[in-house]
């Protein structure tokens, strides 16, 4: 029976008890008969706002509708025509604020618009099952395009690279490519499994990764910009910033970086099988209330952490993770403690973190990111006891990259300059992704890398008709 | 992959692996360490570059084995595979030509200490080389050393050969003009080397080797406070200044993993040596 409207089909999703012992997926996956139901309700809108509201504007309504008639390969086909990797997008995206937020049927009761994230990842993931993959014919040209870096950025520039007929090749410092979606966001929300399908995906359509290259260090930016036709700067912002406060020092005190890197990327949770060790208290306090603070929660849970406090400066309703997070990181246990922001992480005389001094907060009048200004309130100061910490507070673009590239010009942040079209200020040379924003999101990344591979392949016809 | 193309055995649990990475060895300069991650369940670790060869491709490192990751390493044999190698990663030492030099090697760090100055020398500094280990069947480089020295000491620990000690430095130090102190060794030497030279007024330059995860500036575990500022060693160094470093910090940080560096240990000697 065709519902429209109606309510949203709930995800299955693994029980608390089982799922924070384990670092498998939290959510189960909708059945074949949940996602046509989930599809059906689709009053396929004529002006599509969900699709105006997808950053990289994929044809919602005619993946949806083809879901709601069982032909999931075409909705695969039509995902991914805007959108190189579904199967993640679909997991990590903010839907709530994106397609999610403007779907009619969510308005008024929040939670009900169409599950187009789910439904994204259950056609990407059925398509991986069945060996369905896009298919298109290249061209081959000649020039040569390198990208730094293999995040999601990365990934979208190259695949499409690929479509205009370029050389492709991906420098990676690490040894695993996939950037943040590999060594930050951990498996039991995006399985590695599906990051390795999208890579290998990649060198099957002829993409080089180049893992171990830490460009700058054994291979110089300069070298490349000689080497290539035009380069295209996915570096990511992965550097970890701290708080500044007494006591960062101390043993048991960890950027999110670390905490992440030694637990996904290093897989510390199957330590001593794997040899990375990692120090994870029985009570502990993260800093923050973003996607990465949620995945540095929930990570010490399973790490074994009894007591979780999250301590975030604002409220629950001003915090930047994403809706599923926040409530899946309850549902486990989770404290977030609200209005209160540290001062100073306390030790013990063996130089480990025993404590963390807090001040109480309170909200006044929107700040520039439109969000109330959080105010210490004075003398509120007070003691709690922990025994790890894991500030989570943002990263910056890494400097490594940007001090042996000098001729680069950056902004005060730190992130790289480019002019619309994502050109920096080196001909030939694009940039997108967390390197040019900042802190963002997987899709915005993925947008930057569409449009870049459009200025590179406009620059090197330019080039060669001159 | 990286290959193995020559191995050594140079002291008791002291090795030299000449490793090929083409990728590497162009950058290659002294001073500099790479990131070796055996296999899939392996940690990722530094090791100092000792030497660099273009025209075979090749770069050597020389290790102490002190616990699993070492060990590990140190059970491979020429033709083996190393699953992982990233770098040169961290800046080069300072090689200028500074006038008289004091290169002082500790330990398994003599080797990269040597890569060192004899850049040194190519530059055109005069070397006074000093080499000292626990006991005198530590003492590794010894002919490599005394070979680009114009001045060549030897001390132990124990006294089993050459000096005592490092009290000897004093009249070094008191009695040449020495322009600049170059020391790569466990801490407690450096630290100990760095104090001494203070009191001389001698710039001395050390390496530091705090626990590192990627190695590229990415975790900010291999956070060190040099000058009371917080710096990355993998990003702003390894090579700091020895006076304005924070030893005691250095040395806290580096015990973080002691008991998960036993369990690892324990494990490895039980299951022979490879990850499973
Ligand atoms: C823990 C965590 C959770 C997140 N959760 C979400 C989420 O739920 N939803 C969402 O939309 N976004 C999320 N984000 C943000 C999102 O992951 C990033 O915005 C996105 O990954 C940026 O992509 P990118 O391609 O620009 O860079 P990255 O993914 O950061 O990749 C950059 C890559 O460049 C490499 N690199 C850096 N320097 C060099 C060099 N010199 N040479 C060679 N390679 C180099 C790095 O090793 C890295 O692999 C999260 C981020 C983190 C850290
Ligand atoms: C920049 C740098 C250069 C180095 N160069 C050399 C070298 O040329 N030759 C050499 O023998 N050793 C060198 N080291 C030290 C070497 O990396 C460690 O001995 C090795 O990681 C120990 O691993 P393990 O599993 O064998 O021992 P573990 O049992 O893990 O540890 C034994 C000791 O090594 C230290 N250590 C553990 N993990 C690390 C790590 N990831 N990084 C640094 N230290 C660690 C611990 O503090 C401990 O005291 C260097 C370290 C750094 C940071
Ligand atoms: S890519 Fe993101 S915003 Fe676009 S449809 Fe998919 S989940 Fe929604
Ligand atoms: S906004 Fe909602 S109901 Fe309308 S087309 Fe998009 S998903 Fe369907
Ligand atoms: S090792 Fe990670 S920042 Fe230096």
């Amino acid at each position: 029976m065709i519902q429209i409207g109606g309510t949203r089909i709930p995800m299955q999703e693994q029980k608390v008890q089982e799922r924070i012992k384990n670092f498998y997926s939290v959510p189960l996956g909708y059945t074949e008969k949940e996602v046509v139901a989930e599809a059906q309700r689709c009053i396929l809108c004529k002006d599509a706002p969900c699709e105006k509201f997808c950053p990289v504007n994929m044809k919602i309504r005619d993946m949806i509708r083809k879901v709601a008639e069982r032909d999931f390969k075409q909705a695969f086909l039509i995902a991914k025509e805007d959108n190189a990797i579904p199967a993640i997008a679909g997991r990590v995206c903010p839907q709530e604020n994106q397609c999610e937020g403007v779907c009619p049927l969510g308005i008024g009761f929040t939670g009900n618009g169409i599950n187009i994230g789910k439904l994204e990842a259950f056609i990407a993931d059925w398509a991986m099952e069945n060996g369905i993959k896009e298919k298109f014919y290249v061209k081959e040209r000649a020039e040569k395009v390198a990208l730094i870096g293999s995040g999601p950025a990365s990934i979208s520039c190259a695949v499409d690279l690929r479509k205009f007929g370029y050389k492709v090749t991906i420098y990676e410092a690490l040894h695993k490519a996939g950037g943040v979606l590999q060594y930050g966001i951990p498996a039991f929300r995006l399985p590695k499994d599906i990051v390795e399908y999208e890579l290998s995906y990649l060198t099957e359509i002829g993409v080089e990764i180049k893992l171990n290259n830490v460009v700058g260090q054994n291979i110089k930016f300069q070298k490349l910009n000689q080497e290539y036709d035009a380069i295209f700067i996915g570096t990511g912002a992965g550097a970890p910033l701290f708080m500044g406060i007494e006591g960062e020092k101390l043993k048991g005190l960890y950027s999110a970086n670390e905490f992440l890197i030694r637990t996904n990327l290093m897989k510390a949770y199957k330590f001593p099988e794997y040899d990375t060790p990692i120090v994870c208290g029985n009570k502990v306090g993260v800093i923050g209330a973003g996607n990465v603070t949620m995945d540095s929660a929930r990570c010490a849970k399973r790490l074994g952490a009894k007591n979780v406090q999250i301590l975030y400066r604002r409220t629950k309703k001003e915090a930047p993770a994403r809706d599923e997070e926040i409530q899946h990181a309850l549902e486990e246990g989770i404290i977030l403690k609200e209005l209160v922001n540290p001062t100073r992480i306390l030790g013990n005389d063996m130089g480990w973190v025993n404590g963390i001094e807090l001040i109480k907060m309170k909200l006044g009048k929107p700040d520039k990111s439109g969000r109330p200004r959080p105010i210490p309130i004075q003398g509120s100061e007070f003691i709690m006891e922990v025994d790890t910490v894991v500030e989570a507070i943002g990263t910056k673009p890494n400097r490594l990259f940007l001090t042996k590239t000098p001729e680069l010009e950056t902004t005060d942040w730190g992130t790289i300059k480019v002019d619309k079209n994502l050109m920096t200020n080196i001909k030939g040379v694009t940039a997108g992704g967390d390197a040019m924003r900042g802190n963002a999101t997987v899709i915005l990344a993925l947008g930057d890398g569409r449009k870049a591979a459009k200025t590179v392949h406009k620059y090197i016809l330019m080039k060669n008709s001159t | 992959m990286n290959k193995i193309v020559a191995k050594q055995e140079l002291a008791t649990k002291i090795k030299l692996v000449e490793i090929y990475a083409p990728e590497s060895v162009e950058e290659a300069k002294p001073g500099q360490f790479v990131i070796l991650h055996i296999d899939e369940k392996g940690e990722r670790f530094p090791l100092t570059i000792v030497d660099a060869n273009i025209s075979k491709g090749t770069i050597s490192l020389v290790f102490n084995e002190v616990g699993k990751s070492t060990k590990q390493l140190g059970i491979l044999e020429e033709g083996d595979d190393i699953l992982n190698l990233a770098g040169p990663l961290g800046n080069p030492s300072e090689i200028e030509n500074f006038g008289r030099v004091l290169c002082i090697g500790g330990g398994v760090m003599i080797a990269p200490l040597w890569f060192v100055a004899s850049a040194l020398r190519k530059a055109g500094n005069e070397i006074i080389g000093v080499i000292g280990a626990r006991n005198k069947d530590l003492l590794i480089f010894e002919d490599e050393m005394k070979a680009i020295s114009d001045e060549f000491y030897i001390t132990t620990d124990d006294g089993s050969k050459g000096y005592t000690g490092l009290d000897f430095l004093n009249k070094i130090l008191s009695q040449k003009n020495i322009n600049r102190v170059v020391t790569m060794g466990s801490v407690v030497t450096m630290k100990a080397v760095s104090e001494m030279t203070k009191s001389y007024g001698i710039k001395t330059m050390v390496t530091l080797t705090p626990i590192m995860v990627d190695g590229t500036g990415m975790c900010g575990c291999c956070r060190v406070s040099v000058g009371g500022e917080i710096k990355y060693a993998c990003i702003d160094g390894p090579e700091f200044d020895g006076h304005a470093v924070d030893w005691n910090l250095l040395v806290s940080r580096k015990r973080i993993y002691l008991p998960e560096e036993r369990i690892s240990s324990l494990l490895n000697e039980r299951l022979g040596g490879i990850n499973p």
